[in-house]
């Protein structure tokens, strides 16, 4: 065939994996062919289509910074049938990746800001990537706040980078687990996101807000983030709708004249307000 | 320049051979137990004559309901891709309707613009329309109201009108129709002043789908799309016939160490469609369902696209088992607070 198969997927190797929780895991894949891994480039913010050859496709956001050269991490939780099928693969293995699709955290329109990241449980991977882009380029940006949730201690993902995020001087990490979640060596907070956020109550002057988390924390925590005096067109978010195609064909991720996949991930709750609720 | 010739009826045998020995494989709409369906055929004979719309629109032909988009082998922790599957077959599709022929702009505005998808552009480059107008019309027929007519030439190679019992009035409209004429030259004639309009259908418009465009998007929160949805039962039907339904679904199959990766249509009707892993589903009801359908087609796709998602060809009213009927729909759409 002449022209590309735009389905047709990079075949990746899985480089490494770590078990974040017993149901959650972090992959680390290299491109097999290192020519296309050398042409590949990614922005924060996008994401892909990750497959089980014979199991099909999943939709996952890109979970490492593209300031990391030669590979791509994703980080995913055992639900369905890809998710499972994934989550047996072994280091070694090869999987597909098709991408990178959708727009972009407009990170370098933020130099000379300050940065707050709220999220929660398997709502971190979408900012990590954030977090490591602006972390490897510090000086382009003023504080970063970081407000963390997961329903227990065992559920908070990526535990070794909020421990190596807590020991930087620049960076200012809130880890909290909800009521009754906690355990006895547990030193962060204990509450929900947004109360924990009130409490700590950053400032909003000059800051953008980033917000990703199921629906009820995105509700009940975008008005502490309007208390707090952020306006909307400076609270981002990445939208999470079912996706098959990753590139406005298949029709599922349809909200309004947008499409998740093609015009977003990435939208400011400005233009999520304008929005259909179908999200 | 549209060239205009007439052409017998009776001459098509010899067009038909000459468009076959040409290597060209041609789909026309033949009676099958009283549904009317594309299929391969080799003579005119086989083509069914008394018709108002075919049971399918000829979509399949060049976005089959299922088909393959990738073809992989897997060996222990290695896959290898093949190359060179799912490659065109050359084709004539003979007796679309007008409505059908531009419901290809629809496919196209989401098949080949941005990120152009190879197998549906390698079957639309493989193919040539050629178009047959219509001289009657049942109560679904809306063409007229969406910006069609029952003898437009949008979407058609060639397009026949037949302007007596024995004569066809063909309209040559692109290159690919030009090619198929010059097989067979002498089968044409050169036109005089025939009427083509005395001989299509009187499809009265019913709706201004401009004003429909306008008015969607502030009556997303009205009652009118749980009230029309009320009786309706999900089965996809109406996505099912459309032939400006483009959605689609992705699935694996596998024998042993092979396998391939499909494209299935798909339909906005069906719950899953939407929903995420969480449990969490956008469009919960079928009444969201409903609103998408309306909304996707008069207002989303003329906003993305520049085309409306619908070509009137009134199948999905036809063929819904509950009677939902999108013409009185779109007139109660049209009434609606």
């Amino acid at each position: 065939m002449e022209e590309k198969n735009v389905y047709q997927p990079y075949l990746m190797r899985i480089a490494s994996i770590i078990e974040e929780t017993p149901d959650v895991r972090t992959f680390r894949l290299e491109f097999i062919n290192e020519s296309e891994g050398k042409n590949f480039k990614f922005n924060a913010g996008q994401f892909g289509e990750y497959s089980v050859f014979g199991e099909g496709e999943s939709t996952f956001c890109i979970a490492s910074s593209p300031t990391r050269d030669g590979y791509i991490e994703c980080t995913f939780r055992k639900v369905g049938r890809v998710t499972k099928a994934l989550a047996s693969r072994e280091v070694g293995d090869t999987i597909g990746f098709r991408g990178p699709y959708g727009n972009i955290f407009p990170i370098d329109q933020w130099k000379g800001k300050s940065l707050l990241f709220v999220t929660g449980g398997i709502a971190l991977p979408p900012l990590r990537c954030v977090i490591w882009n602006s972390l490897d380029l510090r000086d382009n940006f003023k504080d970063i706040t970081i407000v963390y949730g997961a329903r227990s201690v065992q559920d908070l993902v990526y535990k070794h980078e909020l421990e190596e995020w807590g020991k930087r001087g620049d960076v200012k990490l809130i880890t909290t687990v909800d009521p009754g979640g906690e355990t006895k060596e547990w030193k962060g907070e204990v509450g929900f996101v947004p109360v924990v956020l009130e409490k700590a109550s950053p400032l909003s002057a000059n800051t953008i807000a980033l917000l990703c988390g199921p629906p009820i924390m995105i509700k009940l925590t975008l008005p502490i983030l309007t208390k707090l005096g952020f306006s909307p067109e400076n609270i981002f978010t990445t939208l999470e709708n079912r996706m098959k195609c990753g590139i406005g064909k298949c029709g599922r991720c349809n909200v309004g004249k947008y499409f998740v996949c093609k015009d977003g991930p990435v939208f400011t709750f400005a233009q999520v307000n304008q929005l259909p609720p179908e999200y | 320049m549209t060239e205009k010739k007439t052409i017998k009826k009776s001459s098509l045998d010899e067009l038909f051979k000459k468009i076959k020995s040409g290597g060209k494989r041609i789909l026309a709409p033949v009676d099958k137990n009283g549904k009317i369906l594309f299929e391969e055929v080799d003579s005119p004979g086989s083509v069914a004559s008394d018709y108002i719309q075919t049971t399918l629109s000829a979509k399949d032909a060049v976005l089959p309901r299922c088909e393959e988009m990738l073809r992989f082998k897997t060996e222990q922790s290695a896959v290898a891709i093949e190359e060179n599957f799912n490659t065109p077959e050359p084709t004539v599709i003979f007796g679309v309707r007008p409505c059908d022929a531009r419901s290809f702009a629809v496919m196209n505005a989401v098949y080949t613009k941005e990120y152009p998808d190879v197998f549906f552009k390698s079957k639309i480059d493989n193919t040539v329309v050629i178009g047959v107008s219509c001289a009657k019309s049942d109560e679904y027929c809306f063409c007229t109201s969406v910006n069609g007519s029952p003898g437009s030439t949008e979407g058609s190679d060639i397009l026949l009108t037949p302007i007596n019992t024995d004569n066809y009035l063909a309209e040559i409209l692109t290159d690919n129709g030009k090619a198929i004429v010059s097989l067979a030259p002498e089968l044409f004639t050169a036109a005089g002043n025939e009427d083509k309009a005395k001989s299509l259908a009187d499809v009265k418009i019913q709706f201004d789908v401009k004003q429909l465009e306008k008015k969607l998007p502030g009556i997303f929160d009205s009652a009118v799309w749980i009230t029309q949805s009320l009786r309706c039962i999900g089965c996809g039907t109406c996505s099912y016939v459309c032939p400006a339904c483009t959605c689609f679904d992705i699935q694996d199959e596998t024998d042993g160490s092979k396998g391939v990766r499909l494209r299935c249509w798909d339909s906005c009707g069906f719950g899953q469609f939407t929903l995420h892993t969480s449990g969490h589903n956008p469009r919960e009801v079928q009444s969201q369902r409903w609103r998408q359908r309306i909304m996707h087609k008069f207002s989303y796709q003329p906003d993305q696209l520049q085309v409306v998602g619908c070509v009137g060809c009134g199948r999905c009213s036809r063929a819904c088992p509950v009677d939902m009927n999108i013409l009185q729909h779109i007139k109660d759409i049209l009434e609606a607070q």
